[in-house]
């Protein structure tokens, strides 16, 4: 078994090797869905962890002072190997450290530079295909005691093009008016497979096909999204969002959304795992290369400017009303900067922006009518921004 | 008459403003929230139908000149007279309550002793209320809760002493009654007292009972006068309570943002600190709202912060401004945190420092609080208007002034003394657009 993050996920190499992969942001966020977190968290603070900690990492390691039981109530194996391939998030460094002392298993790291001049040079790539090659890919035929077969990688790889190929098809689908679906809360479900352990799987692949095809028939229909409450038929506010929604509240905090007839008709939350709207897809015929493009596109591997420009780029493309920053308490990484990047979004597009706080995982930390408050201001704000732009024309 | 009406529903107060279909302020309420919000929404717009009602006496006795010279004294009389009226009718009323649960209180055989003591004490009050509302008679508070209950402490301890029962058998009582009392609305009554206050306003001012038939007329034409509920918007913490729908309810952020433009049509930036929030807000030359910031997670450095630090220092909310303006020297107040700031300040006392210095620093404190806020909303442009029950603080509006001239520069300051009923007016504002710009029309009301 491997663990290893969301961001710079690399699914089809390890499946190269046969390693089963279990993601531990992910089983965070499902423990905060699943009311499960409060408590893990309360026992990593007792453990010695501090309240700034980001909260992933604290309901992961209350968890494994728990007994190691999965979100789901199984256990969890321990793992053989941790790959950290995406370093941008300092936090998951660290995390691993904590996770290696505890099992004392191999960890192998993966460098990814920064994108701090907007792009990638090609020296930026050929560092980390050099590190693929020399480090990641021995160190995994060490451990699994499985040899590297690159026509394997290139076959999961084949799947996984066609699975993003739908997946775009699926959020792009927003453009529509009404949008079919909410390309944030709605988007977590569409996201779920591909950011994870499925990425290159037939199954995903085909999960991705039904999708783009019911999604479709939406559009067709000129339906609205489904919520937990039903299907949204007043469309009023279309937003984009920028920021990991609040999974201890999430169906609360998307009720506040849907309840007042606004859609999120694009996210960057729908891109942590992979930016594919802007043509990058996994190449079979260049596997490693690809790999190394992947894990350097990723949106936590992006500058400020780059966000901005792709924040502003959604607002247009998708005829949004205006962003919304959900700002995460316990991320200190991505939520430096999200108020000035708000700024220059208003700046550049002339939308009104708003600016709300709240956590992953921490339940402590959503304050409902707060948030509520913020929001519906927020659609006032816009509504009211929208008659006087009508009555000045 | 048609009448737009705003309801600010705080959590500390509840106000309402009335305005005319000109979008003239013909009247402002203001009650204490309570528990209640459907009560303290009620009686705020209530009291602003009846400040509406005064404001209307005022333009039709000056335009008659019946009261030539002496109009400001008679309707002063007039409403202490009237609000005496109410008083003693809520009186009334808490000395029935008060006796009505003495009979089901458990206290044994001390049950007759303590509903005489509760007859003598409300004997008294009656006595004193002519006093409380005398010319130039200081309350601390026009809320009954708060005036009744002063009375009724201060006669019930020495009631209690001489009829020889227990003192805190009487607080039982009150506590229990007076939630009762205070959720009561005697709007059937307001007329009646009106006209009752009049009578002994022309007793009051003999002088004037002469011209009793020219001051009547108007007065008793403008009561007859139906002021008509056209359109009400509501806001503020408690706007979910009210009894109507979405449609009549905005945010308190629209409504501080329209009403500060109202007041002070420049208006580019607003500060709002109000009881457990601070709002930062930019409007557009409109009075629409273009961006805004608030506290988050956390209320300190918000008008409760200013209440637990009078609570600390065993003084009123209202005198902590004055002892903070004493100040001579300048104290750095690092901590925003409200129970944090009840530390810091019992160790500056106890390091000697003088309590007007520690004041001007948490005044300070506060406003660097709200400067940060400001800042993340997009800073202060010019006019700059400053609302909220905070704004009444003259320590807090100097260490503002003297932050916005550091950061900012000269610009314009606007500080109303009606600011506490920003919110009010823009949802009335918001009322008057709804009907008269875009051609809503109230729906029927769910009970």
């Amino acid at each position: 078994m491997s663990a290893t993050f969301v961001p710079g996920n690399l699914n089809e190499l390890l499946m190269c090797f046969d390693f089963a992969r279990s993601l531990p942001e992910t089983n965070a966020l499902q423990n905060g869905m699943r009311k499960k977190s409060g408590k893990f968290i309360m026992d990593a603070e007792r453990d010695g962890q501090s309240e700034d900690v980001c909260t992933y990492v604290k309901a992961d390691l209350g968890m494994m002072l728990g007994g190691e039981v999965g979100p789901t109530g199984d256990p969890l194996p321990t793992p053989d190997i941790l790959l950290l391939s995406y370093t941008g998030c300092f936090t998951f460094m660290k995390w691993f450290e904590l996770i290696r002392h505890k099992y004392g298993c191999e960890t192998v790291m993966l460098h990814v530079p920064y994108q701090g001049e907007g792009k990638v040079a090609p020296n930026m790539r050929d560092y980390v295909v050099k590190q693929l090659k020399e480090t990641v890919i021995p160190t995994l035929e060490r451990v699994s005691g499985v040899k590297f077969d690159i026509d394997r990688l290139r076959q999961y790889m084949r799947e996984s093009a066609k699975a993003e190929e739908d997946l775009v098809a699926v959020l792009q689908s927003a453009k529509n008016r009404p949008s079919p679906i909410d390309g944030y809360f709605g988007a977590v479900y569409y996201i779920g497979p591909i950011f994870t352990a499925f990425r290159g799987m037939p199954e995903a692949t085909q999960y991705y096909h039904v999708l783009r095809g019911e999604i479709e028939e939406r559009v067709r229909a000129g339906k609205g999204p489904i919520t937990p409450d039903g299907e949204m038929t007043d469309e009023k506010y279309r937003l984009v969002v920028e920021g990991p929604p609040n999974w201890t509240s999430f169906r609360d905090f998307w009720k506040m959304f849907y309840d007042e007839g606004a859609v999120v008709v694009a996210s960057t939350y729908a891109k942590v795992g992979g930016v594919y709207d802007f043509g990058f897809r996994h190449d079979p015929d260049h596997p490693i290369e690809s790999l190394a493009e992947y894990c350097l596109g990723c949106y936590t591997n992006l500058n400020l400017p780059s966000r901005i420009d792709m924040i502003c780029r959604y607002i247009d493309e998708y005829q949004a009303d205006g962003l919304l920053i959900n700002s995460i308490k316990s991320c200190n990484s991505f939520s430096a900067g999200q108020l000035l990047v708000l700024r220059e979004v208003e700046k550049r597009t002339g939308k009104p922006a708003a600016f709300i706080e709240t956590d992953l995982v921490d339940p402590r930390y959503f304050s409902a009518a707060n948030v509520k408050n913020r929001l519906e201001s927020y659609f006032q704000m816009i509504k009211a921004k929208r008659v006087a732009t009508a009555a000045a024309h | 008459m048609r009448c737009f009406i705003g309801i600010d529903l705080g959590s500390t107060t509840t106000k309402a403003v009335v305005m005319d279909e000109h979008r003239n302020v013909l009247g402002r309420g203001i009650t204490n929230s309570r528990s209640n919000y459907d009560t303290a929404a009620s009686i705020a717009k209530q009291e602003a139908l009846v400040n509406g009602r005064f404001y209307l006496f005022r333009q039709a006795l000056g335009s008659t000149g019946a009261l030539n010279g002496q109009l400001d004294t008679f309707l002063g009389q007039l409403e202490r007279d009237f609000r005496s009226e109410q008083y003693l009718e809520q009186l009334r009323d808490l000395e029935a309550t008060c006796q009505r649960n003495v009979a089901t209180a458990k206290f044994g055989d001390s049950a007759g002793a303590v509903g005489e003591a509760l007859t003598e004490v409300f004997r008294r009050l009656a006595v004193e209320a002519p006093t409380l509302f005398a010319p130039g008679a200081k309350r601390k508070s026009d809320f009954f809760r708060d005036i009744a209950g002063a009375q009724y402490l201060a006669t019930g301890e020495t009631v209690a002493k001489d009829a020889g029962i227990r003192y805190d058998f009487l607080l039982n009582v009150f506590d229990r009654s007076i939630i009762e009392v205070e959720n009561r609305i005697y709007g059937d009554s307001i007329r009646r007292h009106l006209l009752a206050a009049l009578e002994r306003t022309f007793v009051e001012l003999p002088d004037t009972a002469g011209r009793r038939a020219e001051v009547e007329a108007p007065i008793k034409g403008i009561l007859d006068m139906a002021m008509e509920e056209t359109y009400v918007v509501g806001t503020g913490y408690g706007r979910a309570r009210l009894p109507f729908s979405k449609e009549h309810v905005r945010s308190e952020i629209l409504c501080h943002g329209l009403g500060a433009h109202v007041m002070y049509p420049n208006t580019a930036t607003v500060l709002d600190i109000g009881g457990q929030d601070t709002k930062a807000i930019q409007v557009d030359p409109h009075g629409i709202v273009e961006s805004f910031q608030m506290n988050d997670r956390c209320a300190a450095g918000c008008g409760r912060y200013l209440g637990y630090i009078a609570d600390e220092m065993n003084m009123g909310l209202h005198e902590l401004g004055p002892l903070a303006m004493k100040s001579t020297k300048t104290i750095r107040i690092n901590s925003t945190c409200t129970v944090f700031a009840g530390a810091e300040l019992r160790d500056r006392l106890a390091l000697g420092d003088k309590r007007e210095d520690i004041m001007a620093g948490l005044h300070r404190a506060i406003i660097l609080r709200a400067m940060s806020i400001l800042a993340r909303s997009g800073g202060i442009r010019d006019e700059f208007t400053f609302t909220g029950g905070v704004a009444k603080n003259e320590a807090a509006v100097k260490a503002l002034k003297q932050l916005v001239q550091e950061n900012y520069g000269e610009l314009t300051l606007n500080i109303n003394p009606d600011s506490i009923y920003t919110g009010a007016l823009g949802g009335a504002t918001f009322a008057w657009r709804a009907v008269v710009e875009e051609g809503k029309v109230a729906e029927a009301r769910a009970a």
